[in-house]
This record gives C-alpha cells, structure tokens and sequence, in this order.
C-alpha cells in the first residue's frame, strides 16, 4: 500500500549527548520495516527523474520496487549494476542535491529517502549475503591502479572482473583513500571500507601498500614491468592553507592532517602510539564536509568549545545538510559571515586567538553565490588554542613532475580526453585527480568508465597484434 | 613486511639496522628518507636512509632512540620484521654546480645522514671534508666510515674526550680561517646546531645546505604539517625537502613546530620506563 505521508521515516540515530563521547557509527540504518514503509512512498514514475539527478544513473525506482517486494538481494543487484560501493554511497552521497532533489515528493513534502534506503539494501546485503567469491579466469593483461581510493578501487573491481590482472600501488599503509583517512568513524565504519577492499582481493586484486609512485616507481617504469595500462586515481591530497599571518603557529593544521592523525592513525584509540592536538577550543575554517568532519571530530576528541568560520551564510555551506544538522547537535558553533584574517600566538609561539572579521552578502559572483564583502572595522579576536584549515585541496603535483607527457591544466588537475585517458597513451585517470575535490560517488563512476575504456584500449590493441 | 637482517648498537642510544627493501634501495639516493611503522598501532616516522646496498637490496637507517616509535624499533631484533615502510621519499641533496670542495658536518646522530652524503661526494672525486661532533668520546659513531669516505676527518667534542674539544662550528670557522675554499658546507644535526652553523658560513656566503626534520605524517604532501618557512614561503619539507637552503631557514619556527608534541612524548618516555622496570 502506498505511503502518502508527506515526511520521510525518520531514521534512528545515536543521541547528540551521547554520541559526542564515542566514535561509533551517529546514523543507525532502517530496519526492515522502516525501509519497506520509506518504499511505500515512492510513486515508481515513468520518467524517474530521481535517476537523472543520479551521477552515475543508479536504477532507483527499480531497486526500491524490489524494496516493497522484500527481494533485498535483487534491489542490492540493481544497485551494484551501477555502483560498486553502494554502502559507502549510501553513507555519503549528498544526496539532497542528487537524486532526492529531483524525486517528484519533494515538491510537497520530503522526497523520499533514497540514500537511506541504498543504505539499507547495502547494509542487508553485507549481513546476509555470503556468496563465494570466484577469482574470474586470467585473460593475459596486466593494468595497474595508482591510487587506492575510491575511483582506484572501483576501476580495480571491475577490470578484475573482466579478467585482467591489476595491481593497485597505494602510497599509505592501507587502501581506502579518503574513505579510510578522511571520512571518520561515525560517518563511514572504517569495516565496511575494509569489507570493500577484501572482496577487491578475493576477485584476485592485488594491494601494494607504501608505494609512492613517481618515487618508487614512475609510470613509465610501471609500463615498461609490463603493465600494459595504468589508471591514475591519486585524488586530489594537498591541502590549501589561507595564506595568512600566523599559519605557521603550533596548534595550526590542515583538516586532512586533523582527521589523518585521527582516521588512519587511530590516535583516538588506547594504545594507538600517533599523538593528536588535544585542544579546549577549536576553529574550524571552511564549510563543506571536510570542515564538518573535523569540527565533529574535535567535539569527540573532548575539545569543549568549538566552532565552525564561513565567510558566506549557512545557506552556501557545500556540506551535506545532515552534517550540519548532526554537528550542530553536537553542539559546534556556526560562526557564519565571518573571514579569517590573522592567527595570534602566545610567547611560545602556540595559537591564542584567531582574528575574524565579519562579512555581509553583496552581488552574486560567477559561481552564482552572493559574495562576502568585508564589513569595516569589524575584526575581533576569537580566543582558540587550535585553528584547522578545511578551506579545500588540490591534486598533488607528485606525478605530473615525475611523468613525461602527464599534462594538467591550471588547477593542476589531470587532462583526459572523453575515454578518460590522460596526455599519456596507455594512462587513464579519473577521480579528484581530474576533477579536483569532488565527491565518492563521482570518483567511483570515473573508475568504471575508465575500466571500460581500459578494456576496449587493451582489446584494440590485441586485435591489431593479431592481425 | 619488512624485515630486519642487521642490528648493530652504535653507541648507548643509536642503533644500526639493514632491512630488507629492495624497491627502495634501488631508488634511493643521498638525501632522501623513508617513512616507517613498526606495527599495527604505530606512528608513521621518517628516517633519513643513511646507507643502501641495491645489489643485496638492502637500506640502513640509524636511530637514536629519543620516544615511543624508537623505542619500539630498537627493542626488534634481526629476523624481526616492522609492517611498513615506504620511500624512497623527498628529493635527493643538490649541490651547487661545479662543485669540487666540499664540507659536511654532522651533530650526534646527524652524523647519520652526514655519512651518506660524505659518501655520495667522496665517490664523486669532491675533496670532501667532514667535522663531526658528539657530546662526548662514548658516543661517537661512524667513525670507520667517515674515514674512508673523506679526506680529512675533524672530530670534535663538546668536553674534550675525544679529538677536538669544541663545536662543530668553531671547527668549521677555524677551517675556513686556514683559506680552505668551500664551494658548498652541508649541515645535518639538532636544529640549534643548523641554525649556529648558516651563522658561521653566512658572512662567507658559502652555500649551505640543511637537512631539516620536522613532524611528519604521510610524507607525500598531503597533510601540510612538515611545513617550514624558507625564504618567507612555506615549503613542504617532505616533497620539496628535506634539504633547504640553510640561510633561508627560519630555525625559530622549526624548534616551536617540533615542540608541538612535547609533552605528549615526554609521557610516553616515562610510561615506557615505568614498563620497563
Ligand atoms: C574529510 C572529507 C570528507 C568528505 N566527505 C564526503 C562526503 O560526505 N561525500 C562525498 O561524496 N564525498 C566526500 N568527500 C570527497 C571524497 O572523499 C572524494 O571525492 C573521493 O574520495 C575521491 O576519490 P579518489 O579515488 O579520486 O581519491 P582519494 O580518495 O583521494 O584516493 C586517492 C588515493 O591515492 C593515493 N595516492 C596519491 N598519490 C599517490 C601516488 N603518487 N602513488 C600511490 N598512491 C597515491 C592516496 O594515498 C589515496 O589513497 C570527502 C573528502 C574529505 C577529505
Ligand atoms: S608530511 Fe604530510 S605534507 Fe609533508
């Protein structure tokens, strides 16, 4: 029976007072019921315009038909046609600005929870389904994966699928890219991450940790090992600082060392030896979910005061609208229309305050936003020990110095023609490290149509050996 | 997992170990540095390689032992393996064109990374000169190797037990005041003794150059903590480094930046003795 309520199902979540003392996971998933009365609501349109708004075109309407039919297995199969890392996505999709803002429900009402729901079949999946994974036959090639994030990850899957031998060249100790250094604990289980990399290995993938490329190996070299192509999916790891007085302070950093440290390093654990900051107060610059992250990740280090600086309005903010939400629960304070302008330090040269000025909206700039103009003589000092930068990134510049013929363009991301292969003949690339900071579930659909086209390159030139 | 074939006390603080590393020591060169973890719950900690061998595919890192992930490392054994390393990392030293004299100076277990670089020059047919300085005649190390690596071999310490009582820089000036010509000094030591040592070859305008070690995490250039300031810009000390040119370094906010962990190792040193006794 269809569900005509105008609000979603709301979807249980640890409480805000207890959450901030713990890492596990905020979001808690439907259950079975939930997730059949959450169907209920979709209208299965002829048009699904939801699948339009969709980055990589999942079939949604279709898998959440076999939602209300308790077929969780063959929605999880409509999933995977177009997404290799459907829990992941369902975690950290922005959805709101994807397929939910084109559900036909949303015009009166919420839309329905689309995200949620790919969440729930991925979830069900994972639990219940334990097939036995069959390494697919070798079919002579050999393709290498630089990078093993997202996009890295998926290009690996599906390419092993098709038979090729890969190996992925990852620079940190484990595979995961930002989803295992970025993204934290309470937004993405780390385990689900790993459950993605275990399944990579069981289809006969390869993993080499602590392999920097363009230092170990270049690309070059990796050809001539006998690789007969190589997909680039490096990201896009260098954080930006603002160029301010006082960056340089102790107690200033990057979001990606902050959540790096905590992440990866698993400074947040008894018994893990990496030290982290440990701050009373924090500034977070930056709106988007890198800067949510960090700011919720100071809560739970134990940080009592904590605050988030944006020079334009909460509307602008490009992170998720329930990161904001869930990090105002938690208590994190929202200084909008303010900018940084100078970081203080005590005689020990450790942060002290960070000076802000505030901003108004003026005219729309070109990225259509209204842009912040200063308000004059309106600076004042925020007392804070710790100031960490989430103000963006960009690629790391690593292997376009390292490869001959890897051309960029002024951003310093990589350039790639429309099958995704780069300047160099045999290298594909795709992910952050082409679009510059983006999100998971783009960088995933650029390792698949990479796979393709790596595959259709190697098969050509087969075809023409042979001949 | 890379394993341990070697393990050689140096002195009562600085341990030797050859690991196996082929990859990397067929890349290495004089300069650069790896990025290790002992286990599991270890830290990410770079070490500047003081030796490889690519025909036995071998590197050798020397350590002091100075806080938690030291610690660890020094209490393996030969046989024993340490989970990651990854290298060979940051850009190999560059010295001035056309350079044909040269003096390198180590401080204590600087004296480390001193060795490769007196090695790379002296096979290279620079006159190589080396000043070496320890606290005191217990721990001085490397003094083979530095003697078949250079021509002339100072050896300083700071009480006088051993070769020339003094600092290294006072060794330096004294060199430079006999009309040695330097085409280029390389300074690797404690921060201070950097910083003490771009003092003395300033008004000469030699070049120098140092080999910094701020905090590290990844060491590819994606966290922006080894930033140093030189020359009025930040630099990532682990892509662009770590060797800079030393009358350009602020010292000042190096020491700071390195000070940002103190007190936290400083507990770690005391909770490990508490374990050990
Ligand atoms: C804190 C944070 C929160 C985010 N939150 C969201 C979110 O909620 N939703 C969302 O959709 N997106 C989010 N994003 C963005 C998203 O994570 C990225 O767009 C996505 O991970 C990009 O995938 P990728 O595979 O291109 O690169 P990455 O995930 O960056 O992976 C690149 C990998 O390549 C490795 N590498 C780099 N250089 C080399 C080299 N030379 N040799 C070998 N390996 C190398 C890196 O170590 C890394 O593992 C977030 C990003 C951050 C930092
Ligand atoms: S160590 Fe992270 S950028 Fe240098």
């Amino acid at each position: 029976m269809p569900n005509l309520s105008e609000r979603k199902i709301p979807v249980p979540e640890q409480n805000p007072d207890e959450r901030k003392k713990n890492f596990s996971e905020v979001t808690l998933g439907y259950t079975p019921e939930m997730a059949q009365k959450e169907a209920e609501r979709c209208l299965n349109c002829k048009t699904m315009p939801c699948m339009s708004g969709c980055p990589v075109n999942v079939k949604i309407p279709e898998f959440i038909q076999k939602i209300k039919e308790q077929d969780y297995e063959k929605a999880y199969a409509i999933i995977h046609q177009s997404s290799s890392l459907p829990a992941v996505c369902g975690r950290v999709c922005p959805q709101e600005k994807q397929c939910e803002s084109q559900c036909v429900r949303g015009k009166k009402g919420d839309s329905v929870s689309i995200g949620r729901l790919e969440r729930f079949v991925a979830d069900w999946h994972m639990e219940n389904c334990h097939f036995p994974v069959k390494k697919p036959e070798f079919n002579g090639h050999r393709v290498a994966i630089v990078g093993g994030g997202p996009a890295g990850l998926t290009c690996a899957g599906d390419l092993a699928k098709r038979g090729y031998a890969v190996t992925i060249f990852e620079a940190f100790h484990v595979a995961g890219g930002v989803l295992m250094y970025g993204i934290p604990e309470f937004r993405l289980p780390k385990e689900i991450v790993q459950k993605e990399i275990d399944h990579l290995k069981l289809l006969g993938v390869e993993i080499m940790t602590n392999m920097v490329i363009g230092k170990v190996f270049s690309i070059d070299e990796l050809m001539e090992q006998g690789f007969e192509a190589v997909f680039v999916g490096s990201g896009a790891g260098l954080p930006r600082f603002m160029g301010i007085e006082g960056e340089s302070l102790v107690g200033v950093c990057s979001a990606n060392e902050y959540l790096t440290r905590i992440n990866l390093m698993k400074s947040y654990q008894e018994g893990y030896d990496t030290p982290v900051l440990s701050s009373e107060s924090v500034a977070v610059c930056g709106g988007g979910n890198v800067a949510m992250d960090a700011a919720r990740s100071a809560v739970r280090m134990g940080a009592k005061k904590v605050y988030i600086i944006y020079r334009r309005s909460e509307n602008e903010m490009p992170a998720r609208k329930e990161e904001v939400r869930h990090a105002q629960e938690e208590g994190v304070q929202f200084l909008t229309l303010q900018n940084p302008v100078k970081i203080l330090g005590d005689e020990n040269d450790r942060v002290r305050a960070l000076v802000c000025q505030k901003m108004e909206l003026g005219e729309p700039d070109i990225s259509g936003r209204r842009k912040p103009v200063p308000i004059p003589d309106s600076c004042y000092e925020l007392p804070v020990d710790t100031v960490i930068m989430a103000i963006g990134t960009s690629p790391n510049p690593l292997l376009r110095k390292t490869t001959e013929g890897l051309e960029t363009n002024q951003k310093g991301c990589l350039i790639v023609d429309e099958s995704m292969m780069t300047t160099k003949q045999g290298v594909y690339a795709g992910g952050d490290a082409v679009t510059g900071a983006a999100t998971v579930i783009m960088a995933m659909g650029a390792g698949k149509s990479a796979a393709q086209s790596i595959d259709e390159y190697i098969q050509q030139k087969r075809t023409k050996q042979e001949e | 997992m890379f394993r341990i074939i070697r393990k050689k006390k140096l002195n009562a603080s600085v341990t030797l170990m050859e690991f196996d590393a082929p990859f990397i020591a067929a890349k290495v060169k004089a300069g650069q540095f790896v990025i290790f973890r002992v286990d599991e719950q270890g830290e990410r900690v770079p070490l500047t390689v003081a030796d490889s061998d690519p025909e036995r595919g071998t590197i050798t890192l020397i350590f002091q032992v100075v806080g938690q992930s030291t610690m660890k490392l020094n209490a393996l054994e030969e046989g024993d393996s340490i989970t990651d390393l990854a290298g060979p990392l940051g850009m190999p030293t560059k010295l001035p064109e056309q350079a044909k004299k040269i003096c390198i100076i180590g401080g204590g277990v600087g004296c480390a990374i001193a060795y490769p670089q007196a090695k790379s020059c002296f096979l290279q047919g620079m006159e190589t000169d080396v000043i070496a300085g320890f606290r005191s005649k217990e721990i001085v190390i490397l003094e083979e190797e530095f003697r078949k690596n250079c021509h002339e071999l100072i050896i300083c310490t700071d009480d006088g037990s051993y070769g020339k009582k003094g600092f290294v820089t006072d060794a330096l000036k004294e060199r430079i005041e006999q009309g040695n010509q330097y085409d280029a000094v390389i300074a690797i030591g404690p921060v201070p003794m950097m910083k003490f040592v771009c003092e003395v070859t300033k008004p000469y305008a030699i070049p120098t150059i140092v080999s910094l070690n701020p905090i590290m995490v990844d060491g590819t250039g994606m966290c922006g903590c080894c930033r140093v300031t030189v020359g009025g810009k930040i630099r990532y000390a682990c892509v662009e480094g770590p060797d800079f040119d030393g009358h350009q370094v602020d010292f000042n906010e190096l020491m700071h930046r390195n000070g940002t962990f103190h007190q936290r190792e400083a507990e770690c040193r005391l909770l490990a003795q508490a374990d050990q006794l």
